[in-house]
């Protein structure tokens, strides 16, 4: 199957899964115990105000026809208001996303950096200093809380050593330098969980490679083991490491929600818990939509990049 | 000899046993029963009650009365980490029992009818796996409220279609091999060969994946406490806890060190156990 038809194809296979995220989304808000409009105004509530929610909100129509509105308005782009300051939920949205989308990026880069050197040389030499690393790193790192880890290089790091500041956010525009630094430590504390996963599955893919053989094969013809390793190996052992990036991107967006928290920085999950914890619903609606399609967007990338890595897995969606 | 020195000899010999086929197993279970342990011991093993202040004594450093210090309130750090537990085991235990109990089955019928009603389990299935777990959590908090059995619903939500993926993959798996056929020749009915033949073979992968769900589970408990959407002050938790003493880190690092190594002793117990749990069950499943 051509690449092009395969991304097609995949692309039908999404709509049911965003259809059904949508209606997810749109339920939790009618769900709430007692009437929403009254739970959005709360104690401001007055009939005029209650009136002009239920409108709004079409609260008076069947409950299907409410659900195609507001999929009509979210198609539009028109993704609510702020109940609180009456700001549109996308302006809201346009200034937080940037914020996340740079620190799970080089949370990604971090992880990266420390889980391939590490699982290959435990996966080509089992049983070494590296590998007894390896395995740590990857128990620990899925055991220990990321919020946690957080507090603890605040507590060493910025209160202990002043090397990093402990919370804030620097815009690119103010210098390169002083913004890679306010997001390095959220970016080590989300990368550490993720590297856990990753050293894990590189090591094991590694492991696999190696065995085959073409790389005997390689060895005989006398190429150095660093050569043979990070040209032929990696590149064989590839497939199985891109696949679990795209499934921990996931991960990688709920643990912004919490480390974005503990280091007050301005992005779509500390915003998520702030409108969640005033129960203002549109904006919590909206974060869910846009860190779900996030998700989506990346597992879908994953796929083809899979489908490009290996053809044979394109005629697997005929 | 006595009986009873016999059976304990056996006993040992049954560990000793267990350990050499799986380190990690016994190690893991063995760290969670100290914990459960203490956790429901915890009256018997710090003469303070967790909500108890002392006044004389905010902030103080670990001694031989507070092993743990003492929080802003003169709070024995040691008595609230042990009642911690009680919530975290108990949020760990409840959401990951509520959904076994829905998606054993859910995955056992996919799994083995597969076709339409593979689909019309799984497509649904989908779309919850479609949110980071954290992001549903924190929404279901908000929109329905706080407190302890409602965040066990929460995380028993997020649960099931993880579960139900693993029980319908081993399901899968197993309905094809030769012994079902056999039980269908003898004439055995669809529940008798789900409950009798594929359950039995197909369980270990989910009790696994259990395991891993206890240990996240405790974990969400504690970054939804922490975050000001889980249990309420002042119930001891783990992650409001963590909470609570972040403004005195500074001063009284205890505060926000004891909580964490709790939390992290708690879930290597359970990570272990499920890394374990295969080399247990038999040769044939040893991965």
């Amino acid at each position: 199957m051509p690449l092009t038809q395969f991304v097609v194809r995949r692309l039908i296979l999404l709509l049911p899964v965003l259809v059904g995220m949508s209606i997810v989304v749109f339920l939790l808000m009618r769900l709430v115990p007692g009437d929403p409009a009254s739970v959005i105004l709360g104690l401001r509530a007055t009939p005029q105000g209650l009136a002009v929610i239920r409108d709004q909100l079409g609260l008076d129509l069947p409950i299907t026809q409410q659900y195609l509105h507001w999929v009509g308005n979210l198609l539009q782009g028109d993704l609510g208001q702020d109940y609180r300051s009456n700001i549109p939920v996308t302006t809201l949205l346009a200034d937080r996303l940037p914020v996340t989308i740079e620190l799970t990026l080089l949370a990604l880069v971090l992880a990266l950096v420390i889980a391939i050197p590490l699982g290959v040389r435990a996966g080509v030499r089992q049983r070494g200093l590296a590998d007894k690393g390896a395995m740590t790193l990857g128990l620990l790192g899925i055991s220990i809380p990321d919020f946690w880890l957080g507090i603890m290089l605040i507590l060493a790091l910025s209160l202990g050593l002043g090397l990093f500041p402990s919370s804030g956010f620097v815009p690119l525009s103010d210098g390169l330098f002083a913004n890679l630094r306010s997001l390095f430590l959220p970016a080590l504390t989300l990368a550490v969980g993720l590297s856990a996963v990753l050293v894990r599955v590189t090591r094991a893919a590694v492991a696999e490679v190696q065995e085959r053989d073409f790389v005997r094969f390689l060895q005989a013809k006398g190429l150095r083991q660093r050569a043979i390793v990070y040209r032929h190996v990696l590149r064989n052992a590839g497939i199985p490491i891109v696949t679990v990036i795209g499934l921990q991107f996931g991960y990688l967006l709920g643990g912004a929600v919490i480390v974005e928290e503990v280091f007050s920085l301005p992005g779509v999950g500390r915003l998520i818990v702030s409108s969640t914890l005033e129960r203002n619903y549109p904006v919590v609606q909206a974060g869910m939509l846009v860190i779900a399609l996030m998700f989506i967007l990346v597992n879908l990338a994953t796929d083809i990049l899979y489908a490009v890595l290996n053809p044979k897995i394109r005629d697997a969606y005929r | 000899m006595t009986a009873d020195a016999v059976q304990t000899g056996r006993s040992i010999g049954l560990l000793r046993r267990t350990y050499r086929r799986s380190p990690p197993a016994i190690i893991g279970g063995g760290l969670l029963l100290v914990l459960a342990v203490a956790a429901v011991a915890a009256p018997w093993l710090t003469p303070y009650a967790p909500e108890t202040m002392d006044f004389n004594a905010p902030l103080a450093g670990p001694s031989a009365s507070h092993p743990f210090g003492t929080d802003n309130f003169g709070r024995d750090v040691l008595s609230r980490v042990l009642h911690g537990y009680r919530v975290s085991l108990a949020v760990a235990i409840g959401s990951v029992a509520m959904a076994l109990v829905v998606a054993i089955p859910l995955g056992l019928v996919a799994g083995y009818y597969q076709r339409w009603l593979d689909n019309v389990i799984m497509r649904p299935m989908d779309v919850i796996m479609a949110f980071p777990a954290i992001v549903l959590v924190v929404a279901m908090a908000g929109f329905f409220g706080q407190g302890l059995v409602l965040m066990m619903l929460a995380l028993a939500i997020v649960y099931v279609p993880i579960i139900v993926r693993v029980m319908r993959g081993a399901a899968l798996g197993v309905a094809g091999e030769l012994f079902v056929e056999g039980a269908r020749a003898r004439g055995a009915s669809d529940l008798r060969i789900m409950v009798r033949h594929v359950l039995p073979n197909a369980i270990t992968p989910v009790f696994v994946q259990a395991s891993v769900l206890m240990g996240i589970a405790i974990l969400l408990e504690a970054a939804l406490s922490f975050i000001g959407l889980g249990v309420e002050p002042p119930t001891p938790s783990l992650g409001l806890m963590l909470a609570e003493g972040r403004s005195f880190m500074g001063r009284a690092p205890w505060l926000v060190i004891a909580p964490g190594l709790a939390i992290v002793l708690a879930v290597l117990g359970f990570n272990l156990l499920g890394n374990g749990l295969p080399a247990l069950s038999g040769p044939r499943r040893g991965r």
